[in-house]
């Protein structure tokens, strides 16, 4: 990815070589790279660029009505968010999903992939119908789950049935453990979460468990037998040879999914909505509800930059470690 | 026969769009409208070209109402103003409680330019902070003044649709009462308790309902709304009608003594409620009446024609209904109106709409199927059950308030930051915290 900038000064020196008519050629070769992508570093910098700052100047103007007003206030919306029992809420609760719904999907993706490249009896089978979740757009998964662990409903009937008296209430519970107190919040994890948590780590687990699984058969058998020959049990040989050849892997699901899972809207907004002393709600369904419901355009966008701010927080460092292992591995 | 011929003439009208465009002297599509008999202005036809989708004799309708009843009403309104003028609804109700979704999607295609015929939405702060401030509605005062709505429609409801410029803005359809405390007759009985008209009457009956096993409030705050909407009725028992009036116009002070009251009347009362409300939303809730395992719910009236056109029960036998505690000769009203978009599609069918929804006739088609009564003072109350014939007696002689969880009250910058103070108050349960909460919305938000 980084180190294949050679052939460029060699193309040069060749191309210098000639004269006369070649140096239109020579310009044309150097302007039709930059040519080809414009469109497209213009599309970025009006679409994406262009918006984020357009987004910022909203979130410090007085455009709190459905009427337009861009004139300047300051940075209101920002100090009033930082004390503001929903955003703080919201905040929490996106935090402990991203590291409990990443966390799961490692850990399931992990075991899966190690399973089914042992190669067991229809291996493509299980494999596909691991993966096939992924394909499931969040809203499908979260209506379903929603019946599934609905308390008077679905797992809650089957628990009964064998006997367990006192039913979880899932996502409708309010519960927050171990509930210290911190500011105006509870802290740190909503039991409701865990529901969630539960829905969209089975819809995502598979995708962990490709990306594994496409690391571990990228790794040469002669290593493991190496390894064996050397003596290693077989427990050493993921501990001390595969596990380490993974990592990469392990970054790439951590920057996908972390992604995602920061900036999720339509899993909760169809499954739980924001919840009772806002137990579900996410910086996003805030947004969402702030801006199109109440109007307060300044807040939604003030919501939007700080979120676009949570995300770099997690992909900058992610990306260099990823940097920095794939010159490790050359 | 009717769907053929009109059939017949969208074809003939597409194949007389065609035409035109080699540059013919004449409008065609005027012309179309003229033959249908339906037509009273030519240069909006024009414009039918900007919505695709639609051929030019449709009237795009947009509302939230797919629920049962409502959808039933609304269905027969499109039904008779299809047999009345040569025009076509095309019904484009977007599903969702309370509306929440259809507003955002009314909100994005009227920011692209596409907006519909006609779209549904409660009356004042809904409809004039948002869309008349954005200058995107064209006054119907001359609809009104044709048809003399003026003198049937009460004052306080006329109030609700006209803009600062004294222009009108939109016909009201129907009316519901927000105030209301809905209760299984047969539990009340058993019990030997009556309906509470106070707050104190209200904890002595909870608490005997409680020691007899039943759950005495039934709530479903899945959806926040709920929450205001059971509060805004506590405030008006606390405030009066006069001092609510006044805290919504940013004229009085949130943090007085009357709200917070409002706030530990709400605490006491959710000391009664069903363990689940979380998880169920408004229906569930009256279901929870319905089979006698609770014993009342406070909800809007369009409770009453779940009870009776859903569930088949019987109003005053199966159900009984009185006003929150403390808000008797009060009439906390939610309206649902219609207007008139600048630049929607077939502006020509859309007036005939709306003088169809503006009508005696339309209004008693729609009424009794949603539940809901006439905004007007001469309907035919006849055809009502109990339960419509006395909340339109009471329509008439009670002090007509406006609904803060239904958009009307405030405006939606400061109902947003209610339905937040109410969810929080439900987990923190702290009155103080919450006044002082509404007083900065109130700063920030209300005129004064």
């Amino acid at each position: 990815m980084t180190s294949t900038t050679t052939p460029a000064p060699a193309g040069a020196a060749a191309a210098a070589a000639d004269a006369g008519p070649s140096r239109r050629r020579r310009r044309l070769e150097t302007a039709t790279p930059v040519l080809m992508v414009l469109p497209s570093i213009l599309a970025i910098g009006v679409f994406v660029y262009g918006f984020i700052a357009w987004t910022g100047w909203v979130s410090v103007s007085n455009w709190t009505t459905f009427v337009r007003d861009l004139s300047f206030n300051g940075f209101g919306a920002y100090t009033r968010l930082f004390g503001d029992f929903r955003f703080l809420s919201g905040l929490r609760n996106v935090v402990v999903f991203t590291v409990l719904f990443v966390g799961v999907c490692l850990v399931v993706g992990l075991v899966l992939a190690m399973i089914i490249d042992r190669d067991p009896f229809g291996a493509p089978v299980w494999r596909n119908l691991f993966l096939f979740p992924v394909a499931l757009s969040f809203v499908v998964t979260g209506v379903v789950w929603q019946w599934l662990l609905n308390p008077r409903a679905g797992v809650n009937l089957l628990l009964n049935r064998f006997g367990w008296e006192d039913l979880p209430l899932w996502y409708v519970s309010t519960t927050i453990v171990p509930g210290w107190r911190w500011g105006q919040i509870d802290v740190v994890v909503p039991v409701a979460l865990i529901a969630v948590v539960i829905a969209a780590a089975w819809q995502m687990s598979g995708f962990a468990m490709a990306i594994y699984l496409a690391g571990l058969q990228g790794i040469p058998d002669e290593l493991r037998e190496a390894a064996r020959m050397d003596g290693a049990s077989e427990i050493a040989v993921y501990r001390r040879v595969l596990l380490p050849m993974l990592r990469p892997m392990t970054i790439t699901i951590i920057i996908v999914l972390g992604h995602i899972s920061l900036k999720t809207f339509d899993l909760i907004y169809v499954m739980t909505g924001p919840g009772t002393g806002y137990v579900t709600d996410v910086p996003a369904v805030y947004m969402y509800e702030t801006t199109f419901r109440g109007n307060q355009f300044a807040r939604g966008a003030a919501i939007s930059l700080l979120l676009l701010g949570l995300v770099a927080l997690l992909m900058v460092p992610a990306l260099w470690a990823r940097r920095r292992t794939e010159e490790a591995l050359g | 026969m009717r769907r053929w011929t009109r059939a017949l003439a969208v074809l003939g009208a597409g194949a007389l769009t065609l035409t035109a465009c080699g540059g013919g002297e004449e409008d065609p599509l005027g012309a179309m409208e003229e033959e249908a008999g339906g037509a009273q202005d030519e240069g909006a036809a024009a414009e039918d070209a900007e919505a695709p989708e639609l051929d030019q004799d449709d009237v795009e309708i947009f509302s939230w109402w797919t629920g049962a009843g409502e959808e039933a009403g609304l269905l027969a309104l499109i039904d008779m103003f299809e047999q009345q003028t040569d025009y076509t609804v095309v019904n484009s109700a977007v599903a969702g409680g309370a509306g929440t979704d259809a507003r955002a999607v009314l909100a994005s295609r009227m920011q692209a330019g596409d907006p519909p015929s006609s779209f549904q939405i409660h009356a004042s702060r809904a409809l004039l902070d948002t869309w008349v401030a954005a200058g995107a509605m064209e006054p119907i005062t001359f609809l009104w003044d044709e048809e003399g709505w003026r003198d049937v429609f009460p004052e306080s409801i006329v109030e609700q649709v006209t803009g600062d410029d004294g222009e009108i803005y939109s016909v009201p359809v129907n009316v519901h009462r927000s105030n209301v405390v809905f209760a299984n007759a047969a539990v009340l009985e058993e019990n030997g308790v009556e309906l509470p008209t106070t707050h104190e009457e209200f904890v002595q009956a909870a608490q005997t309902l409680q020691e007899a096993g039943v759950t005495p409030l039934a709530l479903g705050d899945n959806e926040t709304w709920t929450l205001v909407h059971t509060w805004e009725g506590v405030l008006l028992a606390s405030a009066g009608p006069e001092l609510y009036r006044d805290l919504f116009a940013g004229e009085a002070d949130w943090t007085s003594p009357e709200v917070i009251e409002s706030f530990e009347h709400l605490d006491e009362m959710f000391q009664y409620i069903n363990d689940d409300h979380a998880a169920r939303n408004w229906q569930d809730a009256s279901q929870l009446v319905a089979d006698g395992e609770a014993a009342m719910t406070i909800m809007g009236d369009w409770a009453a024609g779940y009870f009776a056109t859903d569930l088949e029960l019987q109003p005053e036998t199966d159900f009984v209904w009185a006003p929150t505690p403390g808000t008797d000769g009060m009439f906390i009203t939610v309206i649902d109106t219609f207007g008139l978009p600048e630049g929607g599609p077939n502006r020509d069918g859309t007036v005939e709409w709306l003088r169809l929804l503006g009508s005696v006739e339309g209004q008693d088609t729609f009424n009794p199927l949603k539940g809901s009564i006439p905004a007007r003072t001469d309907a035919d109350i006849s055809q009502y059950n109990e339960y419509g014939q006395q909340t339109y007696e009471e329509f008439q002689s009670d002090e007509l308030l406006p609904s803060l969880a239904h958009n009307s009250a405030a405006p939606p910058n400061f109902t947003d930051e209610a339905l937040q103070v109410l969810e929080i108050f439900m987990s923190q349960r702290d009155p103080q915290q919450a006044a002082d909460a509404l007083q900065q919305a109130a700063d920030d938000y209300l005129r004064s």
